[in-house]
C-alpha cells in the first residue's frame, strides 16, 4: 500500500499543520511509514500553502508528490495549479466555498463543506476558521480508510498544547460527523 | 610570584621594534596579574593577529593565536564553556575594531567576562605602516600617501554604546595607572574594555614625524587629560567627552557598572529552569 | 552498519517523527555535544532552535552568534577546553567560516559542522533542494589539507552518521563536516532515537602526563592520535593557526613545517578505510551501477528498485563518506558495470571522482539537476535510457 497525499490551500488555513498531524497519526497510530515535505519560502510566504505526505506499509524512498493519489484544495489557486496532477483513479477534494471545480477527467471529486462547518461551530462573529484544517482530517479518516479516527485523535492530543487541544478535537470531531451527512460526489 | 615567573624567558627577546609601547603593556599586565595574585593556570590569553597579538607568546599562562579580529569569538566559546577561567584578550586597533569590530560590540552588547585590551599605536604595524580606524583623519600612512579620509572611531563611546560595563583609556606613558586599571578591568565581572594609547615609532611615528618613542609618549603626557568617573557620570551621557572644550585625549576610568553577566545569565535564565523542567512531553519546544 | 530495511525502525529506544534538522540535533546530544553556536540560516536553523531549547536540558550551552564566523571560532574555543562542540550553516555561512575551518586543521580542534545545502552560488535559491558544496567542503579553505566529510539520506542513517561523525572527530583531533541538503534536512519522516549505550560513543582521548610534567599537546602518539589536555586546565601550552611543534608554538623550521603538513594529510588519507561509510544494493551483479548520496540516493534508491522489479540489473553505491573519497571502493565495485550513473544534484562535482576513480571513466555519466527541484526518478530513468540507446 502507498498512498500520496498533497494538502494545499491559503496561508492561515493551516493545512500544513493538517498535513503533519495526518503523517503523525499514520505513523503512530497506524503503524504505517509516512515521509512528510513541505514547501518554504517566499512561495509560502506569499500565500499559498502546500504540504505533500506519502503514507505506504513499507520503505518510501522519494519523498516528494508528484502525482497525488489524494488531493486537498483549499484555495482556487491550488486547484487550478496542482489538479491535473491528480492519478488516474485518484480523489480531488474541496470546499465550495474556496473552489469552483472545472475539472472533469480522470479523478473523483468530493466537495465538503468545510467553511461553512468550521464558521458555524466557531460561532461569534462568523468570520473565524480556526480549526480548519482539523475537520478536514476528520473528514479525511471518513474518506480514505489509512488514518483512522481515533489515531487522529490521539495526534491531535500529542501535537497541541493543553489550551488549544479541546477546540481542535471538537473541529477534528466536527469533520468526521460531517462526512456521514453533507459530502457531494462528483 | 615574581613578575618575570609570568614570562615565557625562552621566547626572549621579543619581535618588537626598538621603542614600541607595547612591551610596557605587557610589563603593566603582569604587574596587575601579581598584584591580583593570580595563579599562572587560571589564566587564558586569547589573541588574534598583529603585533599585540604577539604578546600572547611570552606570557606563561593558557595561550592561544587565533585568526585575525577573531579572538573574541574564540574567547566567548572559552569563557562559556568554563566560566571559572580568567580570560584576557590583548588586540590592536585594526584586530579589534576593523576586522574583529562586529566581535567587539557583541561581546560588549552581551557583556560576557572577558577583558579586552586594546593596545592602539593607530596603525597596522605587522603589515607595514597601513592606516587603521583609529588613525586620526588626515594622518599619513602606507595606504593613505596623501593622508587618511576616514574618520577613526572613538573606543570609549563605541564601547559605551555597545554596552560593556567597564571602560578605561590610559597610554604608555602612565604605566602604573596602566597597571591599576588593568588590575581592576580583570576583576570586573562583566565585558571591560582597556583601551592604551601606544606608540609605534617605526611606522607611525615616522611617517607621521612625531619624533622617536620618547617624543611621542612625551605626546600622550601633554595631549592627554585626565577624567575621573564623575566627571564621566556628568557629562551628559557622553563618557568619550569633557564638559565644555576637551584640552586633549580624555584618560582613567570611565565606566564601571554592575550588569547581569553573560555566563552567569545563561546559567540563571536557561541552564537551571531547563534543567529543572526536565524533557516534558512535548516533542518540540 | 546495518541498512535501514524496516517500515518504522524497531529495537530499543523511542520512535519519533521529525525533521532531519531535528535528527541532527538530537543525534549531537545523544553523542555527547554541549557546545552548540550558530547563526540562523535556511535551511539549516530548525537546528539551532532545537538545541536552544534542548541543550540546556542536558546542562549544556547554545548560543546565538553574530555570524558565521564567530560560531564557528567560538566553537573551536569550547571544543579546546573539553566539550564536544558543533556548528550548522548553510552554504553562505560555510563560506564565512572557511578560516576557522583551516584553523581547526591546523591546530588539530575536533568539532563538528553540519551544512545543509541550498542552491548556489551566493544566496542562490535558499529554500530548494541543491549538493553543489561538496567541493567547497573539500577545498574551501585554503592551502593543502585533508578533510572528513559524511553525509545521509535517511534519517535513520543521519542519526547513525552524526555520531560517527562526533567519534571521528574525537579519534582524530579533526573537523568533521556532516553534508546534508534542504531535502533531508527540511523532511519529515520516522526514526527511531535509542536508548543511551546501543552506539559506542568516542570520548575525548586525555593525557596521561601528570601536572608539572612537560605535556606535548602536538605529539602523536605511535597510533598517530593526539592526546589532549583541556585547555584552561592542568597542563598550559599554546595554540596556533601557524606551522607549529609539538609544544604549539609557532615555528618555520622547514622539517617541522614538512613533517606537520604531511602529519595532518596521513592522518586521514592513510585511515581511508576506517573512514570509508557506504551502503550498497545489488553492487555484485549491477549492469548499470548508480553512485548518489544524501537526497539524490533516494531518488537513486527509488528507480533502482523499480527497475530491478522489471528485470534491470541496476545497482547502488549510497556514499556516506564523500571525503576522504572510496575512489579504490569504487572501483572496485564498478569493474563489471556496463555503465555508471552519478546522481547528484550539481553540475558535475562526484562524478569527477568518479571518473578518477574507475578503470574506464568514458563510461561513467551524470545525471543531474540543477534547477532548485530534487533529482525525480524518472529524471534519472530518462537518463539511463538514453545512454542505452533507447530514447526517452
Amino acid at each position: 500500500m502507498i498512498q500520496r497525499f498533497l494538502f494545499s490551500g491559503t496561508g492561515g488555513q493551516g493545512v500544513i499543520t493538517a498535513a503533519l498531524v495526518f503523517a503523525e497519526a499514520a505513523v503512530f497510530g497506524e503503524g504505517l511509514n509516512a515521509v512528510q515535505t513541505q514547501v518554504y519560502g517566499p512561495e509560502a510566504r506569499g500565500g499559498s500553502a502546500r504540504s505533500d505526505v506519502i503514507i505506504a506499509d513499507r520503505e518510501i524512498w522519494f519523498p516528494k508528490v508528484l502525482q497525488p493519489n489524494v488531493l486537498i484544495c483549499l484555495s482556487q489557486l491550488a486547484y487550478d495549479r496542482f489538479s491535473p496532477l491528480v492519478r488516474p483513479g485518484g480523489v480531488t477534494i474541496t470546499d465550495p466555498f474556496y473552489v469552483t471545480r472545472w475539472q472533469h477527467a480522470t479523478s473523483r471529486a468530493l466537495e465538503i463543506p468545510l467553511h461553512e462547518t468550521i464558521v458555524a461551530l466557531n460561532g461569534g462573529d462568523g468570520l473565524s476558521i480556526q480549526g480548519i484544517n482539523m475537520c478536514l482530517l476528520g473528514a479525511l479518516s471518513r474518506l480514505i480508510p489509512v488514518v483512522s479516527p481515533e489515531s487522529l485523535h490521539n495526534a491531535v492530543e500529542r501535537r497541541f498544547p493543553a489550551r488549544h487541544r479541546e477546540r481542535n478535537l471538537q473541529a477534528l470531531e466536527a469533520g468526521t460527523t460531517l462526512v456521514r451527512e453533507r459530502v457531494t460526489t462528483f | 610570584m615574581a613578575v618575570t615567573d609570568y614570562l615565557r624567558r625562552r621566547f626572549m627577546p621579543h619581535i618588537w621594534c626598538p621603542g614600541c609601547g607595547h612591551g610596557i603593556v605587557l610589563n603593566s599586565l603582569l604587574r596587575a596579574i601579581e598584584k591580583l595574585e593570580l595563579e599562572k593556570n587560571d589564566i587564558v590569553m586569547i589573541s588574534g593577529i598583529g603585533c599585540s597579538a604577539r604578546i600572547q607568546g611570552y606570557v606563561d599562562f593558557h595561550t592561544m593565536h587565533t585568526l585575525h579580529g577573531r579572538a573574541l569569538a574564540f574567547a566567548t566559546g572559552i569563557k562559556m564553556a568554563w566560566p571559572l577561567l580568567k580570560v584576557i584578550v590583548p588586540m590592536g586597533d585594526g584586530d579589534a575594531l576593523a576586522i574583529g569590530g562586529n566581535h567587539f560590540i557583541h561581546a560588549a552588547r552581551r557583556n560576557i567576562d572577558v577583558t579586552a585590551i586594546i593596545m592602539n599605536n593607530s596603525i597596522y604595524g605587522m603589515t607595514g605602516g597601513q592606516h587603521s580606524p583609529l588613525t586620526p583623519c588626515g594622518d599619513q600612512a602606507t595606504t593613505a600617501p596623501y593622508g587618511t579620509v576616514d574618520s577613526p572611531f572613538d573606543v570609549v563611546r563605541l564601547a559605551s554604546a555597545a554596552g560593556a560595563s567597564f571602560i578605561a583609556r590610559t597610554t604608555t606613558y602612565h604605566a602604573r595607572e596602566m597597571t591599576r586599571l588593568l588590575a581592576a578591568a580583570i576583576e570586573h565581572r562583566g565585558f571591560s574594555v582597556v583601551e592604551v594609547l601606544s606608540q609605534c615609532p617605526t611606522y607611525y611615528g615616522r611617517k607621521n614625524d612625531a619624533g622617536d618613542a620618547v617624543a611621542m609618549m612625551e605626546g600622550f603626557r601633554d595631549g592627554t587629560v585626565r577624567i575621573d568617573r564623575k566627571t564621566a557620570e556628568t557629562s551628559d551621557g557622553d563618557p568619550g567627552r569633557l564638559d565644555g572644550e576637551a584640552a586633549g585625549t580624555p584618560i582613567g576610568l570611565f565606566r564601571r557598572e554592575e550588569r547581569p553577566e553573560y555566563c552567569e545569565a545563561y546559567r540563571r535564565r536557561v541552564v537551571e529552569p531547563a534543567m529543572a523542567a526536565g524533557r516534558g512531553e512535548s516533542e518540540t519546544p | 552498519m546495518t541498512p535501514t530495511g524496516t517500515v518504522t525502525p524497531t529495537g530499543t529506544g523511542t520512535l519519533h517523527f521529525l525533521q532531519g534538522n531535528e535528527v541532527c540535533a538530537e543525534a549531537a546530544v545523544y553523542a555527547g555535544m554541549r557546545f552548540y553556536a550558530g547563526y540562523p540560516i535556511t535551511p539549516s536553523t530548525e537546528i539551532a532552535e532545537r538545541l536552544a531549547w534542548r541543550l540546556p536540558q542536558v546542562g549544556g550551552t547554545c548560543i546565538q552568534m553574530e555570524d558565521e564566523i564567530g560560531s564557528l571560532c567560538s566553537v573551536i574555543g569550547a571544543s579546546l577546553t573539553g566539550l564536544k562542540g558543533m556548528t550548522a550553516t548553510s552554504g553562505p555561512g560555510y563560506s564565512l567560516m572557511q578560516e576557522a575551518v583551516g584553523y581547526a586543521i591546523m591546530a588539530e580542534v575536533p568539532l563538528v559542522i553540519v551544512d545543509v545545502q541550498r542552491g548556489g552560488p551566493s544566496t542562490g535559491l535558499p529554500t530548494h533542494a541543491s549538493q553543489g558544496d561538496v567541493m567547497q567542503v573539500r577545498w574551501g579553505t585554503h592551502g593543502d589539507h585533508a578533510i572528513v566529510c559524511l553525509s545521509a539520506s535517511t534519517h535513520q542513517d543521519l542519526f547513525e552518521i552524526m555520531i560517527r561523525a562526533f567519534n571521528v572527530s574525537e579519534t582524530f583531533r579533526t573537523p568533521v563536516v556532516v553534508l546534508i541538503d534542504e531535502i533531508v534536512g527540511h523532511m519529515r519522516e520516522p526514526v527511531r532515537i535509542p536508548d543511551a549505550g546501543e552506539f559506542e560513543l568516542t570520548e575525548r582521548l586525555l593525557t596521561s602526563v601528570p601536572r608539572d610534567v612537560d605535556y606535548h599537546p602536538y605529539f602523536p602518539r605511535e597510533d598517530g592520535r593526539l592526546p589532549m589536555s583541556h585547555f584552561g586546565g592542568e597542563h598550559r601550552y599554546n595554540v596556533t593557526g601557524l606551522y607549529h611543534d609539538m609544544w604549539g608554538f609557532p615555528s618555520d623550521d622547514p622539517r617541522v613545517t614538512n613533517d606537520l603538513i604531511h602529519h595532518l594529510m596521513n592522518k586521514l588519507e592513510n585511515r581511508k578505510r576506517d573512514l570509508t561509510f557506504t551502503k550498497e544494493w545489488y553492487t555484485d551483479d549491477a549492469e548499470i551501477m548508480l553512485i548518489s548520496y544524501g537526497a539524490s540516493a533516494r531518488s537513486a534508491r527509488h528507480i533502482m528498485e523499480d527497475r530491478r522489479a522489471v528485470g534491470m540489473r541496476m545497482g547502488l553505491i549510497e556514499l556516506q563518506t564523500l571525503w576522504p573519497f572510496p575512489g579504490e571502493l569504487v572501483r572496485e565495485r564498478c569493474r563489471q558495470a556496463n555503465y555508471v550513473v552519478v546522481v547528484e544534484m550539481n553540475m558535475g562535482q562526484i562524478v569527477h571522482e568518479v571518473k578518477t576513480a574507475v578503470d574506464r571513466p568514458e563510461r561513467v555519466f551524470l545525471a543531474n539537476r540543477v534547477d532548485g527541484e530534487m533529482i525525480t526518478p524518472v529524471d534519472i530513468k530518462h537518463l539511463v535510457r538514453v545512454i542505452q540507446g533507447k530514447g526517452i
